[in-house]
């Protein structure tokens, strides 16, 4: 519940940063900010109370092998949150790099860093 | 004037969506069908302790397939937006003493921890992301410590181009051992013991080619992010 | 009870240090500090039971995350920008 709203403020602060400031890198910033919010947000919705890992060992079930799932099915968080915020991190500093690399290339291009110099695309 | 309010409108039309989304949640008491069925399963028909791993490479395997594809193509655009000058030398900061004799100490043991990271994901939290990154750590600190050191870049390419290469071919063997609707099936291979190293089939082969893979693209995107562009 | 009380300081301690963040004067503070954020983030995680995640976090989110901010900063300095608002 804590962890819901921090996230949520998270991602509020990240989105104000986003739209608010000028210069390019902190808007990338910015958007760091909303994806943490985000996993964090998808996290906190697959928390049961008062469990535990989604590894089944002996702490959540006395027996091994094929059988020991069915006794751990009572005991372990939802663990299908876990695998997709595993893919959104990895994905999300490929996604951040590769904004860096437009900023850089932009800056090399002789232009400032200043988001309202760049105002001869706009529709 | 305008923009500020365009702002806070913004802002507060996102807090109206959220807050009915905030109030109505209660924290969940069991598990919903999906993920009791995906754990059961994990351990009787795939023999792996860890159920992130369980679904990762094997019940959403198309999801990592096409993970590990987008995290290619941001690389390669990353080295391609930033295109290395080779005829302009520029003059870098020597790493202290410390720093050398440190990354001579610990660069191996970082690369053997990345390793065991991705070897035993199927037995304990972590997996191939997580190893490769660990294994990128230990490029970064060579990168620190050393002004001039270069990557060999081909054998990065090889690397990178061989586990992926493979990673699809043992996709199709399933397909082809198994048959029809069994692609990324990791069960042609033997399950092996519980809780033992070589078990679960093909997933402790597959969890490491795609930490090759991910340490293979994360070197090179350091790399491509060192230095460039230095106009001096 | 103990989680609650960890879950809650590392809230205040995020969102303290996203705000810095967003408002801070110079740019390397407000790169540190967003490491900061994915650093609490990824303690919250192991509280909640999910420490594949909170590995990837540690890892990516505040290790490299922070260090290709700091090397994309460190090219356009040597382009000689000044870096205010």
């Amino acid at each position: 519940m804590i962890v819901l709203i921090t996230g949520f403020l998270l991602m509020l602060i990240g989105i104000w940063a986003m739209l608010s400031r000028k210069h390019l890198i902190r808007i990338v910033i910015g958007f760091a900010i909303v994806d943490t919010g985000i996993n964090l947000v998808i996290v906190a919705l697959g928390y049961v109370k008062g469990k535990t890992a989604p590894i089944i060992d002996r702490a959540v079930s006395s027996s091994q092998g094929a059988m020991a799932g069915v006794e751990a099915v009572g005991k372990v968080v939802d663990p299908i949150p876990s695998a997709l915020v595993l893919t959104a991190i990895v994905i999300g500093l490929a996604v951040t790099a590769l904004m860096l690399a437009y900023v850089i290339r932009l800056n090399n291009s002789g232009k400032s860093l200043n988001i309202d110099d760049f105002g001869d695309q706009k529709w | 004037m305008i923009k500020y309010l365009l702002t806070f409108l913004v802002l507060a039309g996102l807090i109206w969506l959220s807050v009915p989304l905030i109030t109505e949640f209660t924290t969940s008491e069991g598990l919903n069908n999906i993920s009791s069925e995906y754990v059961q399963l994990s351990a009787e028909k795939l023999n792996i302790p860890n159920t992130v791993t369980a679904i990762v490479v094997t019940f959403r395997g198309l999801d990592t397939l096409g993970e590990v594809t987008v995290l290619f193509l941001a690389t390669a655009g990353v080295g391609f937006f930033l295109k290395r000058k080779d005829s302009e030398k520029q003059k870098k900061r020597p790493g202290s003493e410390i720093l050398k004799t440190g990354s001579g100490i610990l660069t191996p043991m970082i690369i053997v921890l990345g390793v065991y990271i991705f070897v035993h994901g199927h037995l304990t939290p972590g997996g191939g992301f997580q190893g490769g990154v660990v294994i990128a750590s230990a490029f970064l600190l060579l990168i620190l410590a050393y002004e001039n050191f270069k990557f060999s870049h081909l054998l990065i390419h090889i690397s990178e181009s061989i586990s992926g290469f493979t990673y699809v071919l043992i996709g199709l063997a399933g397909l082809a051992i198994l048959g029809f609707n069994h692609f990324l099936d990791p069960r042609w291979l033997g399950l092996g013991e519980w809780g033992k190293l070589f078990s679960a089939g093909a997933v402790p082969i597959i969890y490491s080619l795609i930490g090759i893979k991910v340490g293979a693209e994360m070197s090179s995107l350091l790399d491509s992010m060192r230095d460039e562009g230095g106009h001096e | 009870m103990l989680n609650l009380v960890i879950i809650i300081l590392l809230s205040i301690i995020s969102l303290s240090a996203a705000i810095y963040a967003v408002r801070a004067k110079k740019l390397v503070n407000a790169v540190v500090a967003s490491g900061v954020i994915s650093l609490m983030a990824s303690i919250v995680f192991l509280v909640l039971g999910a420490p594949d995640v909170a590995m990837t976090e540690a890892s990516i989110g505040s290790g490299l995350t922070t260090v290709v901010f700091l090397y994309a900063l460190k090219q356009i300095k040597s382009k000689g920008e000044k870096d205010d608002d």
